[in-house]
Parts: C-alpha cells; structure tokens; sequence
C-alpha cells in the first residue's frame, strides 16, 4: 500500500482501488426503442464511454428497392419510419416524380401535407410520450397514445390502414380525401388539443421531469451542424434550420407556420420543441384544408384529352396508338349499372405513371390496359437515366431520397438518408459525461426510428 | 447561389479537380478526380461565399450493372401507357456514369447559410476502391463512410474506425455491391450441435 501517513482523506481516495464498469445497455431492453445496443463504460455513475451498436434491423431496404418496380417501393418506404409512414411515401414520390419531370396537381399536393403533418403529430406523440413514460409518467403516454390513435383513426379514414399505408403513387396518391374528411379532423385536432394540454400540465413544469430533462443530453449548435443533424433535435440547438422553410416543397412556401427553436440543445429543449411543432402542424392542416382546391389528385398533363371510348377503339383498330397514346377515355360504366353516381375525382391523367383508380381497372378496358402497362413484367414506370436527391422534413429532421435510374423500369439505386442516422452518430459524444440516469431521457429524445437507422 | 454560378465557382478555382459537372434537374453535380476530395470539400466548407457546413449524406453506386440490366422492349411500343422515356422533356441531359468506372462515392453537401445543395461525385477505379475519409472536416462523415464500406467495401483513408455498421462482423461480402445476389443468405447461427 502507498503512504497513508499524511491521513489526508484525498490521499485515502486516491488509494482506493477503483474499477471502471462495462454496462451493456440493449439491444433487447425496454427504454432502447427497437433495438440497438450501447455498450457504456462507467465511473460510477457517470458515463466515460459509450459504443452505440446499431445494424440490428437492417432488412436490405436499398437492396430491395432495387428488385422492385419504381411503385413497388412503396410499401418498404412505410417501414422506414412506421409512425410516420406517409412522410416517407412522400419523400419517395417527390423524388421519383423529380427525376420523371413531373409534377403532380394543386390538390394531391395539399393531401399529401396534410397527411405529412398528420403524421408529424402521431410522431412526435409517441417520442414523447414514450419518453415521459421511461421517466415515471405513464399517464401522459396513455393519453398521448390516446391522441395518436385519433389521428390514425384520420389516416385510416383516408388510406385504408393505420400504419403501413403505402398511400402515395408516383405521380398522386391512392385516393381522394373523403368528402367530410374536415370534419373529423377537427374532432381530432380538439382532442389532441386537449391531450397537449393535459400533457403540457403533467409534464412541463413537474419537478421530476424538468431535473431530469434539462441540462442533461446538451449538445451545441456547432456540433450538432459537424454531425449532420436536422429536424427537431438541431432546433433545440437554436439553428432553425427545417425544410419546409428553407427548402419549401410541395406547398409549405403558401402556408404560415412557425419554426420553435430552443437555446440550450438539451433534453428540455427538445421536448419543448417538439411540442410547440405539433401546434404548429395543426395550424398547417387546418390552412391547407381551409385553402385546398377542388379537382382530381393526379398528374394532368397538357398534352391528355378526353375522347369517346368508343372513338378511343375505332383509332385503336386502325392502328393509330399515336394519336390516342395521351389521351383518356370517357367511358360510361356500364359494368356497375348506368345510374352509378359520376366517378370520383380521381381520374386518372398521366398515364404513363399512374395507377389507375380501381372502377376503371374493372370497370374498361381502357382502365385495365393502363394497370396491365404499369405492373406486368417488363412495363411501368420508367424514367429517364439520371440521378436526383429530394430532401423533405421527417419528423426527425431531413428525409432525403436520392435515386439513380438507368431508364429500366426498375430503381438503379435508391438511397434514404434517414434523419435520425446523424443523431446517432453523435449519441456517444452527447452521452459521454453525462449520468446513466441521463441516457434514458437522452435516448428518448433522439426518437430513434430503428426501421429508418438500420433499413 | 444558383447552381450553375455554385458549378463554376468550384471549377474557376479548381480547374483540375473537376472532370464534368451538371446540373441534372437542378442538381448541381460537380464530378471530382479522387485526390482532390478534401481540399475541395475542406473549400466548400470554409469559404463564405459557398459555407457548406452540412455533409447531408455520403453515399456510393455501384455501376457495374448500369445499362446492362435487361430493358424489356418487348412490349414497350404497343398499348397506349407506356412512352418511351425519351419523349420526357429534359432540357439538361444526365451524361450518365463516369466512363470505364465502378464505384461512385457521392457527398450531398448543404449550406445552412445560403441554402444550396451540391452534390460531389468521387469515381473510383476499380483497382483502387479506397477515397480520402472527410471525417477530419466533419465527424459525421464516420458512421456514414463505416456503412458505404460495410455495404460496398469502400475503403476511406485516414478514418479512425473503419469497421461494419449495419452488418455483422462475421458477414461476408458487400450487399450493396451489384454483384451480391439478392436472395443469398448467411446465416450468423449455425447448426447447434
């Protein structure tokens, strides 16, 4: 033993043998959503290190997506981000849509922001009401999970399904939205109101969760940029960078929202941030279905007339495809009964792109040709050789879709740059210094998405 | 800055560095010659005019099959759905993958300041497949560079942990690459006994 003859307590400390601890947080545990591991090497309590693992639920989306027609992706786009799977489909269209040269209508415009923000709110729901339960506050994830139901209630009403939507299309979306559709968002909006409400009392001024949210998970503005990190968790940073505003798609630049920002970039702030963009996002939903015009959801291009089916058949029969090969029928339904109400609004245009509605599928033959053009073998959509990126605003920050198309009618190479990739990146920095205790609450405001980290 | 002034900022001052450029669908694209990566990145990043502080993605492709995928013509002048995507008005053609080349390394870089996008496209021989790490300019170049190596054996010189990040250690090969078929599988468990 070293000298102890001073009897100084320091010296007494410093003789103490001490050990440096490997806990191995995950990948199968309760507060690392989805799964991922963190190997943590503490002094105490207090984390030294930190290995984040990621890589557990990498299913191949690129791989896949390279296997399957531009359409076919669709359905892997949902579940890259499954609480906000429209975002997705979103981001995917848009780029897709990019590189054909196409845009798509007003209308399919102000659906799909509508259920972007939609999705935003389910999103941010969960982040925090999955992190306010990990600290003690169960109530306010039941009542958040609550919320979030009533808006897949909405999505549900206007996809068809709660999660994996696959709404979008290249060039629209599925359907139209359901003619009472404000209604019921209102309704929702007002419960979600309420929740928020409730939730902002619960939460924002509790003693507990204001000692254990601020302060801890700081990360500077300057680092968070170095790291490539976007969306809520740099605004907390105070850098109001977001995509909606700086890079405005679809119709964000007609609509008026705020974009929150904190101070300090810790656990509080991001918490706050993300409260007020749910606000914020209602406010946009209420703007665009107060602003949204009427008309069909599809691509309308200058060239596509409508004729007569039965004048559409007689060119046919003589062989002139060119001059019809941009136009659409008007057919009458026969198949379902003439006194069948007009068809919806979602009448196909573009048909190069678009799927058909499904009453021309059955219902003509015109309509069944269009469907067999886009998903037999060896059809579909094909856009010209090149390569564009299209970046739109995740609920956890840049969503960015970068596609290369060598003119086939399958994906040459399509690449997702998942938001919270960058966070994650950064988590070790960010945890390393802090308490274990503080991993928690750090870890559920990085709202890692395991299906869009590991693809 | 717009893209083609952003294009030609680079190239006025680095005329060697930069064999193509194009702004496809308004992308600006600056095609680089590998050994001129960082100190052009470490340019775009640093000065004001241009102030790229964000390395928004990195990713590669692999070309090996461009072009050569089968294109099933068989059909693709009959019915009336279908037009040949030619017939889609691109007013500045894509010149198509850099010639004789196998892997791309591509940055996507962004500006918080003056919100423009470059895009920098690295071919690499396929002797080489090994690019200069820009993890000294931005620490998140790191995860992103560990997975273009764990999905297309890119190697980055100069990275401090060059390791598999989605994959396992003991995984075989390159999924990414063109020529890892689809459906094989490796399994991590083997037989039990």
């Amino acid at each position: 033993m070293a000298d102890q003859s001073n009897g100084s307590p320091h010296a007494h400390a410093a003789d103490m043998e001490t050990r440096d601890m490997l806990l191995n947080i995950g990948p199968a545990h309760p507060a690392m959503h989805g799964i991922i591991r963190i190997l943590a090497q503490l002094d105490g309590e207090r984390i030294d290190r930190a290995d984040v693992e990621i890589g557990y639920l990498h299913r191949g989306f690129e791989k896949m997506a390279e296997t399957v027609d531009y359409n076919g992706v669709m359905p892997y786009t949902d579940r890259l981000n499954y609480v906000s799977p429209l975002i997705n489909n979103m981001g995917y269209c848009m780029a897709v849509e990019k590189l054909l040269g196409i845009t798509v209508p007003e209308r399919c415009h102000y659906v799909r922001v509508i259920l972007a923000e939609i999705s935003r709110l389910a999103d941010h729901l969960t982040c925090i009401g999955a992190s306010a339960m990990e600290l003690g506050a169960f109530t306010v994830f039941l009542y958040m999970i609550k919320a979030r139901e009533y808006l897949w209630e909405l999505v549900e009403r206007v996809t068809g399904a709660r999660m994996t939507v696959s709404y979008c299309r290249v060039g629209g979306v599925k359907g139209d939205l359901p003619a009472d559709f404000a209604e019921p968002c209102a309704k929702a909006f007002a419960e979600t109101g309420r929740v928020l409400a409730e939730s902002d009392i619960l939460l924002t001024r509790n003693r507990i969760f204001v000692d254990r949210m601020s302060g801890t998970g700081v990360i500077s503005a300057a680092d968070a940029v170095s790291y490539g990190i976007t969306g809520p968790f740099l605004r907390s940073t105070g850098t109001d960078y977001d995509v909606r505003k700086d890079c405005p798609y679809a119709i964000y630049d007609r609509l008026s929202f705020d974009v929150p920002v904190g101070t300090r970039g810790d656990n509080m702030d991001r918490y706050l941030v993300r409260m007020e963009e749910m606000q914020q996002s209602m406010r946009m939903v209420e703007q665009a279905l107060r602003d949204i015009p009427p008309g069909p959801v599809q691509v309308h291009p200058e060239t596509g007339r409508q004729i007569p089916a039965a004048e559409m058949v007689d060119l046919a029969k003589v062989g002139n495809i060119a001059a019809i090969r941009d136009d659409s029928a008007l057919t009458c339904p026969t198949l379902e009964g003439s006194g069948r109400e007009e068809r919806p609004s979602v009448a196909t245009h573009e048909k190069r792109v678009f799927l058909p509605p499904k009453e021309d599928t059955y219902g003509n033959i015109e309509g069944l040709m269009q469907q067999f053009k886009l998903v037999m073998f060896g059809h579909g959509v094909r856009p010209p050789r090149g390569e564009v990126y299209f970046p739109v605003e995740g609920a956890n920050g840049e969503l960015g879709f970068y596609v290369v198309s060598d003119g086939t009618g399958n994906p040459y190479r399509v690449r997702v740059r998942p938001p919270c990739f960058a966070i994650m990146s950064a988590l070790s920095k960010i945890l390393t210094g802090d308490m274990i205790a503080d991993m928690i609450p750090t870890f559920g405001s990085v709202n890692m998405i395991g299906g869009e980290l590991d693809r | 800055m717009n893209a083609a002034s952003l294009i030609d900022s680079v190239v006025q001052r680095f005329p060697d560095a930069v064999s193509a450029s194009h702004s496809y669908r308004g992308d600006a694209t600056l095609v680089l010659r590998p050994q001129f990566l960082v100190v052009v990145a470490q340019f775009l990043k640093q000065d004001p005019a241009l102030a790229m502080n964000f390395l928004m993605d990195l990713t590669a492709v692999d070309y090996s099959a461009f072009g050569t995928r089968p294109t099933p013509a068989f059909f693709s002048s009959s019915g009336v759905a279908v037009r040949p995507s030619t017939q889609i008005p691109d007013p500045d053609p894509w010149a198509g993958p850099p010639n004789g080349v196998r892997f791309t390394v591509v940055y996507h870089l962004f500006s918080l300041v003056h919100k423009h996008r470059l895009r920098l496209v690295v071919p690499l021989e396929e002797a080489v497949e090994e690019v200069d790490s820009l993890t000294s300019l931005w620490p998140g170049a790191n995860w992103l560079e560990r997975e273009v190596w764990d999905m297309f054996g890119i190697r980055f010189r100069g990275h401090p942990d060059l390791k598999r990040i989605l994959m396992y250690d003991e995984f075989e090969g390159h999924p990414l690459r063109k020529d890892y078929p689809v459906k094989k599988r490796q399994p991590l468990i083997g037989p039990v006994n």
